[in-house]
């Protein structure tokens, strides 16, 4: 039994030291750029390999810059997402300790989805619209801690063994209120703009044609990683209980508002790039904890490439599946997404 | 008092409440540095709330607790975690991990693991006969060798003060005779635990809190407190003692008070 080599002290939960967990960060890498290429070659315009080569290395190919110049916004703004939601989900999931904590289901989503869909409604722009996404995100949350904010400010840890418990049930009231809501705003909408509105909750990348817009997603995506993983060690401890944690001197209710703050940041701005895709923020994390166990420093990046490969994907299928029809990304995600999810769960 | 040698706990009229009961109350205690107090009580007396209000884990319901001369209440975890190590008897394993992994998530205050600390863990971990289980996932265990796993945990976060909630729970004879060997070779360092086992008290403590849990307390030296007679009233069932090799040995004598019937 204890003839194993010694795992190498991580001080963060780990897997059996069996498996190849070092293999696992760069081979989702590679997928992730190869599901970039994929997704700019496959359309319903097909654009061949080659002729992509050619015009990188400088040849004159007008429809190849065109395609590219129409495919790439969406490609980098698909990776945004799905890899923004990954994030948001890890988060959430570790931090409630609970695997059903998702943006969707804490209502960050739905909160953002009613103000850019009352923004629609009332004919605002496209750019005062994803403001208002963002600015629903934030409120929502806003809302959520002033509700919770006993379970989440007290200085009391005994007690935050319930508080995760109140946050998540408090989330998902909130979340059936916004789709209370959503559902007046649809149902007093004016007619001509039921069809974007529907996209938008299903969730769609079809507008997402702004490489500003998309690189700005990106950038949002490197932030909140980055500011994330500065608290991985941190979160490995919360994992085992908020007393736990404490004594051992992590600084729990900073830690935990501030990765709150950072999981509704990031579902804010996916839902001013694609509305609200489901499944991802689920799917990718426990994927990713089946590969490389727990251990929040290697799993948040590695649920963030699987999520964008993901969506990547997903968006790919969505628009060449039934071209030149294009089917919302939210509705291919969940339908991959919800088989996925139940198998994992037999497997857990 | 001294500049030199604040007391490594103190608290002055600390009062604990468990929802409308009073469980201590005027609770004034100075534990010097070395000691090895134990906390003896009926259940649900508040001996757990009282070690986890002196770890600012929980907040106390009056009254003040310093922690090697500072006020807890003014510091954060991290600075916490430098003063005292706490060990629930409760664990959280959500999910997988090695029991390794697990001990070594001690070592957070001082911002990671280094070869060192792997070698510290591995040696606390046999030195409490858990040598064989470093590799083992931590939810695969037993509950005895979880309680040891969660022991070594607190050790190796090196911390002056240990504040241990029942140490000696679902440990047979022999671990529990090793738990409390390894306890009381601590050298400086001060242990304040609960326990359920008066002998087992009686060999581990210097010092001795009795908590009725209806408000009033008793401390002392471990010589000056452990009587029969204050035994018997505490657990309201008759103890005797007798002397066998040199040490006192206290045991059950007659059957206990029976529960209050209750009122009309």
């Amino acid at each position: 039994m204890s003839a194993l080599p010694p795992a190498v002290g991580t001080g963060a939960p780990a897997t059996p030291a069996t498996r190849p967990r070092g293999r696992v960060l760069p081979a989702l890498v590679v997928a992730a750029a190869a599901s970039l290429l994929l997704a700019l070659l496959v359309g319903s315009v097909a654009l061949p390999l080659r002729d992509l080569a050619a015009w990188l290395g400088g040849a004159e190919a007008p429809l190849v810059a065109s395609v590219i110049e129409l495919r790439l916004p969406r490609v980098l703004a698909g990776f945004a997402v799905g890899a923004l939601l990954a994030t948001a989900g890890a988060l959430l999931q570790a931090l409630l300790r609970n695997p059903l904590a998702d943006p969707y289901v804490l209502g960050v989503s739905g909160g953002a989805a009613v103000a850019a869909l009352g923004a629609l409604a009332l004919g605002a722009a496209l750019w005062v619209m994803q403001l208002a996404a963002a600015a629903g995100a934030l409120a929502t949350l806003a809302l959520l801690f002033a509700l919770a904010r006993r379970a989440l400010f007290t200085r009391d840890a005994l007690h935050g063994e319930q508080a995760t418990t109140v946050v998540l049930l408090t989330g998902v009231m909130i979340a059936a209120f916004a789709s209370a809501l959503l559902s007046v705003v649809l149902t007093l909408a004016p007619e001509n703009q039921l069809r974007t509105m529907v996209f938008w909750l299903l969730g769609d990348l079809g507008g997402a044609t702004s490489l500003p817009h998309a690189l700005a997603s990106l950038a949002v995506l490197a932030l909140v990683l980055l500011l994330a993983l500065r608290h991985a060690p941190a979160l490995n401890l919360l994992l085992r209980g908020d007393v736990q944690a404490f004594t051992q001197g992590v600084d729990v209710e900073r830690t935990r508002r501030t990765l709150v703050l950072l999981a509704a940041v990031a579902a804010g701005t996916v839902v001013t790039q694609a509305g609200a895709v489901g499944f991802v923020g689920f799917v990718a994390p426990h994927l990713v904890r089946l590969l490389i166990g727990n251990d929040q420093r290697q799993l948040l990046p590695a649920a963030a490439l699987a999520g964008g490969t993901l969506v990547v994907l997903a968006d790919t299928f969505a628009r060449s599946a039934f071209a030149p029809v294009q089917l919302p990304v939210g509705v291919v995600t969940a339908l991959f997404g919800v088989p996925v999810f139940l198998w994992l769960l037999r497997r857990w | 008092m001294s500049a030199t040698a604040a007391p490594a706990v103190q608290c002055r009229a600390l009062a604990l409440h468990g929802g409308a009961r009073v469980l201590v109350t005027g609770l004034d205690l100075a534990v010097q540095p070395g000691e090895r107090w134990v906390v003896l009580g009926p259940n649900g007396a508040g001996k757990s709330s009282l070690l986890a209000a002196l770890a600012g884990v929980r907040c106390a319901d009056a009254g003040q607790v310093w922690l090697a001369g500072s006020d807890i209440a003014r510091r954060d975890g991290l600075a916490l975690a430098a003063e005292r190590a706490m060990m629930t008897d409760r664990w959280h394993d959500p999910f997988a991990a090695t029991v390794l992994d697990t001990v070594l998530t001690a070592r957070f205050r001082f911002g990671g693991a280094s070869e060192a600390a792997v070698q510290a863990a591995r040696d606390e971990l046999a030195r409490l006969d858990c040598g064989g289980l470093a590799d083992r996932d931590v939810r695969s265990l037993s509950r005895g060798e979880r309680q040891r796993v969660a022991l070594a945990t607190a050790l190796l976060q090196d911390a002056p003060l240990l504040l241990l909630d029942e140490p000696t729970a679902h440990q047979d004879p022999r671990h529990q005779a090793l738990v409390l060997e390894r306890l009381a070779q601590l050298g400086g360092r001060t242990v304040m635990a609960t326990l359920h086992d008066v002998n087992a008290a009686a060999r581990l403590a210097t010092h001795v809190l009795l908590l009725t849990g209806h408000g009033a307390w008793t401390a002392g030296t471990a010589q000056a407190v452990l009587t029969p007679a204050r035994l018997s009233e505490l657990f309201g069932t008759r103890f005797g003692v007798v002397l066998a090799d040199g040490q006192r040995l206290f045991h059950l004598a007659g059957s206990p008070d029976q529960p209050s019937a209750p009122g009309p």
